[in-house]
């Protein structure tokens, strides 16, 4: 009997690891693709090999000698950054009002809100543009900043204010009762609790942040607040005849680093059930 | 330390609903008060407007002689034990407890000592670094209680702290919770839906109905005194017997018999200006198998004799259940109390009754027996506004 079990499990996990890997292979081969293609030198960029005949650095060597792209790469981490930081605190504290308090239109707030989300964006980027000449706001941080925190505060308050339903209602009591003013109770109680919804929340804002593309194309037009995206768009080979696939590579992976790096960071303070043992039941 | 006094409070939500209505209550210094009654009752409500939580609509809340009315929660220097405890779950025991010293600013030496001193008197001291989550229900329950002795309130507040425990656990932690306020004399409001915590807590209790406060008094005055209907009927268990009966003349008709009113229930009923048509209210203990009680005994009381349906021996005691054919006594506090009871919609035709008699009665199942009751024990009451038409004082 115990044979046939352990056979039946094997089986099956022979079974979900094929799955697995066919997954895995299927998402991770373009990224493969790209990585192999920032190795090889011009001569054998369309070669076709998977694996680099011969190992170089030249391309990495092209990005980084010029500013167009060091610049893009501070452009895009300090933009992406601030943009995340002021969407997630107006978002923690927009979401923490919308689940516990009870005050007029907030139904409208909440709908106003998805409206925004929902909105084709394309649609848009003719009316900022405008906006953003007649304000002097074209081609400047603060100019990519404030729609990146338009588009992500609805996101922001949508996911937060599901965390902040979780928490139960009778720990910020306690805390009151325990002499806590208001914001002592949100800053020691609540807050921390929240911390799981506000580092997946600042991962999801970033990665759209720093993704975006129609954005940073439309409401900018030099290196002053071009972002990597746009930049790479820019790339052209030494001379016109020049292939640049193999700089768009090399730069390809250096701006999914950072991606990873914020993963991973947050991801150790995405712990589940941190509110077990709260409340019974 | 202090008392709390309720003067006139009352609590109206904004869609008009009136939750607690003109509460009076005086609380003394260092007393332990039981608020009690059926789920709905205004009874937490009325905790958190003591607590903080809730405004007060109308009326005034004194604390130490201060109204604090105004005040917020953390300015009125009391302590609350939530029915769900209410653990901060990224604190250990130990920080959770130092919580309300911390906010307060307290030096690290005597949170230290604090600590130490309140996790010895709940015998926590071995989980000070472990985390609520992997506590038991008692310990977590302990904490909370911690939590709250750590800062020597004026006050504790309870809202039904031990109705999460199993059966056998609340016993126990309701003789530490007694014990404990009796070693540290801070006053103490207890809201709890089960009146056996009520009797053996507190040292006055507070039974509430609808927002309205039914009866204040010492556990053993609401149980031989009830001001009505409800009260009667919620403080006891099992609880007190209601049949119908008619006033003539000095005795009482009803399924039970007829039977004679003893001088004292008959002045009592003619002061009380009596209806003709009353419920009459027995507890089980004060009926008696007949062929134990001696001829005098037998005459001051009443006598019917029925099949006895079930008989539940506990040793010390029997129980018998009877139904008797008849009316069952209607009224609107009693149908809440079946309600809260859960036992409005199990069918019955005729009257249920429960009686405790002696171990050695020789009742038995199934087959008729002869039971006496002490006439001198009955209550009587109004059936349309619930009196206690035999209610007295003394």
């Amino acid at each position: 009997m115990a044979g046939i079990g352990g056979a039946e499990t094997t089986g099956k996990k022979v079974g979900w690891g094929l799955l697995n890997a066919v997954v895995v292979i299927y998402a991770l081969f373009p990224v493969l693709w790209i990585v192999s293609l920032s190795f090889k030198s011009s001569k054998t960029l369309a070669d076709g090999n998977f694996i680099p005949r011969e190992w170089s650095l030249e391309n990495y060597e092209n990005i980084f000698s010029t500013t167009e792209f060091t610049r893009a790469l501070i452009n895009s981490i300090g933009i992406a950054l601030i943009a995340t930081a002021i969407a997630v605190v107006f978002g923690t504290m927009a979401a923490y009002a919308i689940a516990r308090l009870d005050f007029p239109g907030k139904n409208l707030l909440v709908g106003v809100s998805l409206l925004i989300a929902m909105f084709p964006q394309v649609s848009l980027v003719s009316p900022l543009f405008e906006i953003e000449r007649g304000l002097g706001l074209f081609d400047t941080w603060p100019g990519l900043i404030l729609p990146y925190i338009t588009f992500a505060l609805p996101l922001a308050i949508y996911t937060l204010s599901a965390f902040f339903r979780e928490i139960p209602w009778e720990l910020e009591k306690a805390a009151k009762m325990d002499g806590a003013t208001p914001g002592q109770a949100f800053r020691r109680v609540i807050a921390p609790l929240a911390a799981p919804g506000v580092f997946t929340t600042a991962i999801l804002v970033f990665i759209f942040c720093w993704n975006d593309f129609l954005f940073a194309i439309s409401l900018t037009s030099t290196e002053q607040s071009r972002t990597v995206p746009v930049a790479l768009s820019f790339f052209t080979g030494s001379s016109q005849f020049e292939d640049p696939a193999g700089s768009i590579a090399a730069a390809a992976v250096v701006i999914t680093i950072p991606i990873i790096l914020f993963v991973l960071f947050f991801q150790r303070r995405i712990v589940a059930g941190l509110t077990s043992g709260a409340v019974k039941g | 330390m202090a008392e709390i006094v309720l003067d006139k409070v009352s609590k109206r939500y904004p869609d008009g609903a009136l939750a607690v209505q003109d509460v009076n209550l005086e609380i003394a210094d260092g007393e332990f008060i039981i608020l009690v009654g059926p789920s709905g009752c205004g009874k937490s409500t009325t905790l958190n407007m003591i607590a903080g939580l809730e405004d007060i609509t109308e009326g005034e809340l004194r604390i130490g002689g201060q109204r604090v009315n105004e005040k917020a929660p953390k300015d009125r220097d009391i302590a609350m034990v939530f029915q769900s405890y209410a653990l901060y779950p990224h604190m250990t025991v130990k920080e959770n407890m130092a919580f309300p010293l911390r906010l307060a600013k307290v030096d690290n030496a005597t949170v230290e000592r604090k600590v130490r001193e309140a996790a010895e008197i709940l015998d926590l001291s071995q989980h000070l670094e472990r985390k609520p989550s992997n506590l038991s229900g008692g310990q977590r329950q302990r904490v909370a209680m911690g939590r709250a002795i750590v800062r020597n309130p004026k006050a504790f507040l309870m809202d039904e702290p031990l109705s999460n425990l199993d059966a056998k656990l609340r016993v126990q932690m309701r003789t530490s919770v007694s014990r404990l306020q009796k070693q540290l004399g801070t006053t103490t409001v207890y809201v709890t839906h089960d009146q056996t915590e009520a009797m053996t807590l507190g040292d006055r209790v507070v039974v509430m109905r609808g927002g309205v406060v039914q009866q204040i008094g010492a556990p053993q005055f609401l149980y031989d005194h009830p001001a009505n209907l409800f009260v009667a009927g919620f403080i006891g268990s099992p609880s007190m017997n209601f049949v119908p009966a008619t006033l003539e003349n000095g005795s009482l008709r009803s399924v039970l018999g007829d039977c004679v009113l003893t001088d004292r229930v008959r002045q009592l009923v003619e002061g009380a200006d009596a209806p003709r048509e009353v419920i009459m209210g027995i507890r089980p203990e004060h009926f008696e198998d007949a062929a134990l009680v001696d001829a005098a005994t037998l005459s001051s009381g009443g006598k019917f004799t029925s099949q006895v349906d079930v008989l539940e021996s506990m040793g010390s005691d029997k129980y018998a259940y009877f139904t008797l054919t008849g009316e069952q006594a209607a009224s609107a506090e009693l149908q809440e109390l079946a309600a809260d009871a859960g036992s409005d919609d199990v069918p019955g035709d005729g009257i249920s009754l429960v009686t405790r008699l002696s171990s050695s009665s020789g009742a038995v199942e199934g087959a008729s027996a002869d039971i006496w009751f002490d006439a001198d024990k009955i209550q009587l009451f109004d059936p349309s506004t619930g009196r206690n038409l035999t209610y007295t004082e003394r």
